[in-house]
């Protein structure tokens, strides 16, 4: 199937319909594989047991930047090529971005409360992350208030475009400023600094999250599919009614 | 497996992402059976999609 045929909601459908199971299931292995090797990691020689928040919190924060890069390629998608799957596929990955963002600034609360003496501080990736938090709920707001969807969506489309000077911020924030946040240790040009006792079971869990992410999309790009359905259809009755 | 003298944060973190997970799954099933019924009863009710229109 050429790939410009998925542009088509209803072949798109089909494509998702047959994709989710295989999805789902990959996902769920995945995560019996991640979780086994996460509980079995060996304690971090600082951290101690702690470590193990880890294999939640540097993939929530990958997913929720991940699901804000989505949104951006999506507006381009929407404002230049008014194509309307690009804004499903918008609209699908903010509620779960959100949700990602959300564990990862909880979960790096409770990492941080043991490790740091402190639930919370102003360093800029703590509070780049919040501002991230911020912006979904934002764009959300837009999504669901709008009377006009199309109109919410152009809006929603810009605001997730200048939404996006926020990654490279977040990213960056522990080598621009002076940060209690540990500079990034996974992936670095020398390498990574973490043992690979403990690499191993994050890639592997990161790689679940990921499948997660990408199955949930798919799902909710589903539903908002039939939602539009049902709203043309209600207007088609509407007009029905009135003729 | 001993979780050491902060297993109520590590506990946490694992219940909290276990329960967001949850609810985010439960809310796209939930929503996605709901558009299935809704698009069910408004096909019973003799609405035809432009798209499935004949002529």
């Amino acid at each position: 199937m050429p790939v410009i045929d998925l542009a088509n909601p209803t072949r798109f459908l089909n494509l998702v319909n047959r994709a989710l199971p295989w999805l789902i299931a990959t996902t769920i292995v995945l995560f019996a594989i991640g979780l086994f090797r996460a509980m079995n990691a060996p304690d971090d020689y600082q951290q101690g047991a702690t470590v193990k928040i880890m294999f939640l919190h540097v993939p929530a924060a990958w997913l929720g930047m991940l699901g804000w890069a989505v949104m951006a390629i999506s507006a381009l998608g929407t404002l230049v090529w008014r194509h309307p799957l690009a804004d499903v596929a918008g609209k699908a990955a903010a509620p779960i971005g959100a949700a990602f963002t959300f564990i990862c600034l909880v979960t790096g609360s409770l990492w941080g409360r043991p490790t740091w003496g402190t639930y919370w501080v102003w360093d800029a990736r703590l509070t780049s992350m919040l501002v991230l938090l911020l912006l979904y709920l934002g764009v959300l707001a837009l999504y669901w208030t709008a009377e006009d969807p199309g109109r919410g969506a152009r809006t929603a489309a810009v605001l997730s475009l200048v939404g996006a000077v926020n990654l490279p911020i977040i990213k960056f924030s522990v080598d621009w400023w002076n940060t209690l946040h540990q500079p990034a240790s996974v992936f670095r040009i020398d390498g990574s600094t973490i043992d690979p006792a403990i690499l191993t079971p994050l890639l592997i869990m990161a790689l679940a999250f990921t499948l997660l992410f990408v199955t949930l999309h798919l799902a909710v790009m589903r539903n908002e599919i039939l939602r539009r359905r049902v709203r043309s259809m209600r207007l088609l009755q509407a007009q029905e009614v009135h003729a | 497996m001993n979780l050491g003298p902060h297993a109520d944060f590590i506990v946490a973190a694992y219940g909290l992402t276990a329960f967001v997970m949850a609810a985010l799954i439960a809310w796209v099933i939930l929503d996605y059976a709901a558009q299935r019924r809704i698009l069910g009863d408004l096909e019973e009710s003799g609405v035809v999609r432009r798209s499935r229109r004949k002529g």
